[in-house]
């Protein structure tokens, strides 16, 4: 029988980046909030030895255990789905932070087209344009209401950045000036502008000046050391929910955080939900704590899963299209770029941040001309200095053999004198791409796993060419000896990492009938339930998704706020 | 041989703290402030010190077997040495002690798949769904050992420590394109594994028994673990002797 615990405003499950902000705005209104978290805690002290690439990059160690839990895939539906066994495509977090704590900081916000992505592509190039399997939908929302939300998120974070000039207009600038650039930027901005492109230098969470954030929060400056992505900050100078909100929450004296505890089922009694039902995995213990508003703040798949697997909301029917749980699972296309070898140069490209880089968005959302391709959206298109490490990079001209002499020579000839320019494009939600759980796979307690199936369509192919084109464009007028790009973009394959830009599952919308939760991240069917997290994005834009993400949480915590006040659905 | 990198590592050793002097990148340096400057590893006299102890002779007791039998591992050295041979760059896997990292990593969580989901039922997927066997890592080195054994033996009559290097090439040549008839694995999923430990034990942090003395970073002018490149960041490129993890300890 699980032990009762006294009930509680507010239970978050995950406490990353949308579970930390909701507990920081929450307790900030005074609600008691009680933060659900499986993994371990996380503080900057722990990342002393954090530059170890074996460790940290090649055996994962912030990541979560695949052991306990992991995901089944598919191409498609009459291919039988299997886990995945060892990590890949993308890399699930855990502990305190969550994958807040080994991002790389680059943080955008979708376009104003990304919002009302339907309505504007047929306003401009008619019904026909969308093949009819792609289920796009405008979001409920537009760019302009959720203007206010990004600015919350950027100042929080204290976002390193110039403006876009071609992106949705900005309440404010950035909270403080871009990163430094670099001999490789700088020839990336100088191609880019003389192709009649508009660069900008990328807006990062690692801070390019010590920064004291609205809620007093103060960071140092970012240091170049060229260990973000898949690692933590030992400085504390890249934005992550452990030193920015979670502290925030907790100073209030009103979040209390339990980490190793698995949430394994949402507890229900008719159309509300009474609470959640926990594992303390120290102990084995299951524990039941209820709540009068319960908030999903963890990643996608887990989102989703404890939805299906505590029987609320209406599943996805892949056959009807009807349902909404587990509806419109997307990725990215990660595949178009051009790779630039130099004989005469070798850089610094040892040294970097996570989101130290050069964008352009002139073939990004509808910012061209689409009447003659066979695609819509497009991708973000960039250099990045985020800082080769030796094992992972090992570069060498096609031809070369794989290992022995020559490839060894090669490997160290060119291990500073490669380049890349590489475009991050949107990824479109098709009928029969979806999530729902597993027939045949179990997690650690015996619960289903989450099945994905998935697979690149011919609009993820054609916009993967045509940013590989643009992208060798950019990298010739750079002046590279030999470029070398992407011959075509193959089946979806979850061995090789791409992104872990994994969105979907329980869409925001303003029809209940094709949305599982409203713009609040509200559900339609559970009104104490709010799920908050890019499981609310009805499609995957061409950037990396955690700014939009951030805005939502902020918008989220208002709804909740309104709430608790008013009760009822969100309008 | 000994002698001559230890001069070697003298000599940079001393243009490194020039380099550091002139560059400010030693921690006076440093932009960090406040509570957060108190959490930097190294700082004040720790820097010289560590380097002087680098340059000490004292035994490496590391240098034995987790895992391998010897015969495991003289072959593993003669395989990963055909992979990433010395050259007029520097030192190949053998020297580097690659096939001591590979042991050592082979006897933890990796060698046993321990943070992998290896639950039944095992169904043999599409190549894009990843590996789905049921062998762990360890498992497949004593197997892939042994085939390779078994396919030196067939094919030259000898073993493969044995081998002239056109003959070993030739061998695992044969394994990575799947020319060799084997039941239980793939033979270019052994040589792949053989092929990625082999670049992890040459260039991860020699805390792990390989790139010894950090000769495989220097040979690729990678500068291993620094505090802070905000000196260089901006600048063309500037080759910093490099630095691991032991001299983030402060001991």
């Amino acid at each position: 029988m699980a032990k009762k615990l006294p009930k509680v405003d507010v239970v978050i499950v995950g406490v990353g980046w949308a579970g930390g902000i909701i507990a920081a705005e929450l307790t900030k209104q005074g609600l008691n909030c009680v933060g659900l978290e499986r993994g371990k805690e996380r503080k900057t002290e722990d990342y002393f030895m954090i530059h170890d690439e074996l460790r940290y990059a090649l055996r994962y160690d912030l990541m979560q255990n695949l052991s306990n839990e992991t995901i089944t895939f598919r191409g498609n539906e009459k291919i039988r789905a299997l886990p995945m066994r060892q990590y890949g495509s993308f890399l699930l977090g855990e502990g305190l932070g969550g994958s807040g704590v080994h991002w790389n900081g680059q943080t955008y916000r979708f376009l104003p087209y990304d919002f009302e992505i339907r309505s504007k592509t047929i306003e401009r190039y008619g019904e026909n344009k969308i093949p009819k399997d792609m289920t796009i939908q405008d979001w409920g929302i537009t760019y302009d209401e959720l203007e206010p939300y990004f600015d919350k998120f950027e100042k929080m974070a204290g976002i390193s950045g110039e403006e876009n000039p071609l992106a949705g207009k900005r309440s404010s600038p950035y909270p403080t000036p871009p990163m430094k650039t670099t001999p490789s930027l700088e020839k990336f901005r100088k191609a880019a502008t003389n192709l009649k492109l508009h660069p900008y230098n990328r807006p990062s969470a690692n801070l390019s000046e010590a920064y004291t954030n609205p809620d007093g929060v103060a960071r140092a400056a970012c240091q170049y050391c060229a260990y973000c992505e898949r690692f933590g900050c030992e400085y504390g100078a890249k934005a992550d929910p452990v030193v920015t909100v979670i502290p925030v929450a907790k100073k209030t004296g009103k979040f209390e955080i339990r980490t190793h505890s698995n949430v394994r089922r949402v507890l229900k009694s008719g159309n509300k939900a009474t609470g959640v039902m926990y594992v303390d995995i120290t102990t084995g213990e299951e524990i039941e704590q209820p709540a009068d508003i319960v908030v999903l703040t963890s990643y996608v798949f887990n989102n989703v899963r404890l939805l299906l697997q505590s029987g609320i909301g209406r599943p996805y029917d892949p056959v009807s299209g009807t349902g909404v749980i587990g509806k419109n699972y997307a990725y990215q296309v990660q595949k178009g770029n051009a790779t630039g070898f130099f004989e005469k140069e070798e850089f610094n490209t040892y040294a970097g941040a996570g989101s130290l880089g050069m964008v352009v968005d002139d073939f990004n959302g509808d910012n061209f001309d689409h009447t003659n391709l066979n695609f819509i959206h497009g991708g973000s298109i960039a250099i990045s200095q985020t800082g080769l490490r030796p094992i992972s990079n090992n570069k060498v001209p096609k031809g070369t053999p794989t290992w022995g002499k020559e490839f060894k020579a090669n490997s160290i000839k060119y291990a500073n004198r490669v380049l890349s320019v590489g475009g991050q494009g949107a990824s479109m939600p098709f009928k029969h791409h979806y999530l729902d759980l597993d027939p045949t796979y179990k997690d650690e307690f015996g619960d289903p796993l989450i099945r994905i199936t998935y697979d690149f369509e011919e609009q993820d192919r054609q916009l993967a060419k045509f940013l590989t084109d643009r992208c060798k464009e950019i990298m010739k007028e750079m002046g590279a000896n030999l470029i070398e790009t992407m011959e075509e973009l193959g089946p979806y394959d979850i061995t090789t990492y791409q992104s872990t830009h994994n969105t979907g599952g329980i869409i925001m919308g303003a029809d209940p009938s094709t949305s599982a939760v409203n713009n609040y991240m509200q559900m339609w069917d559970a009104d104490n339930i709010f799920v908050v997290g890019a499981t609310a994005f009805a499609h995957n834009g061409g950037y990396n998704p955690t700014g939009t993400v951030g805005a939502f949480a902020y918008r989220a915590a208002e709804g909740i706020l309104s709430y608790r006040q008013k009760g009822g659905i969100l309008a | 041989m000994a002698d001559n990198s230890n001069q070697q590592e003298k000599k940079e050793s001393l243009s490194r703290r020039k380099f550091l002097k002139s560059s400010g990148i030693a921690v006076g340096g440093l932009a960090v402030g406040g509570a957060l400057g108190s959490l930097l590893p190294f700082k004040d006299k720790t820097t010289n010190k560590v380097d002087v102890k680098n340059q000490g002779t004292s035994e490496n007791y590391n240098l034995a077997l987790m895992y391998f039998s010897p015969e495991q591992f003289k072959m593993v050295e003669a395989a990963t040495e055909r992979i990433f041979p010395a050259d007029d760059n520097g030192p190949g896997a053998k020297d580097l002690g690659v096939a001591y990292f590979i042991d050592h990593q082979l006897s933890g969580d990796w060698g046993f798949n321990s943070r992998e989901y290896m639950q039944p039922p095992f169904f043999k997927g599409e190549k894009v769904q990843g590996y789905q066997g049921r062998l762990r890592r360890r498992e497949i080195f004593d197997i892939g050992l042994r085939e390779l054994q078994n396919h030196s033996l067939t094919k030259y009559k000898k073993n493969f420590v044995e081998l002239s290097e056109e003959e070993q090439d030739d061998i695992l040549t044969d394994f990575a394109g799947d020319k060799v008839n084997l039941t239980t694995l793939s033979p270019s999923g052994f040589f792949n594994m053989l092929r990625s430990s082999t670049l992890e034990g040459a260039y991860s942090d020699p805390l792990y028994s390989g790139n010894r003395n950090m000769e495989g970073w220097k040979m690729r002018n990678y500068p291993g673990s620094q505090m802070a490149y905000t000196e260089v960041i901006d600048k063309e490129f500037t080759v910093i002797p490099p630095k691991s993890l032991k001299d983030h300890l402060g001991h």
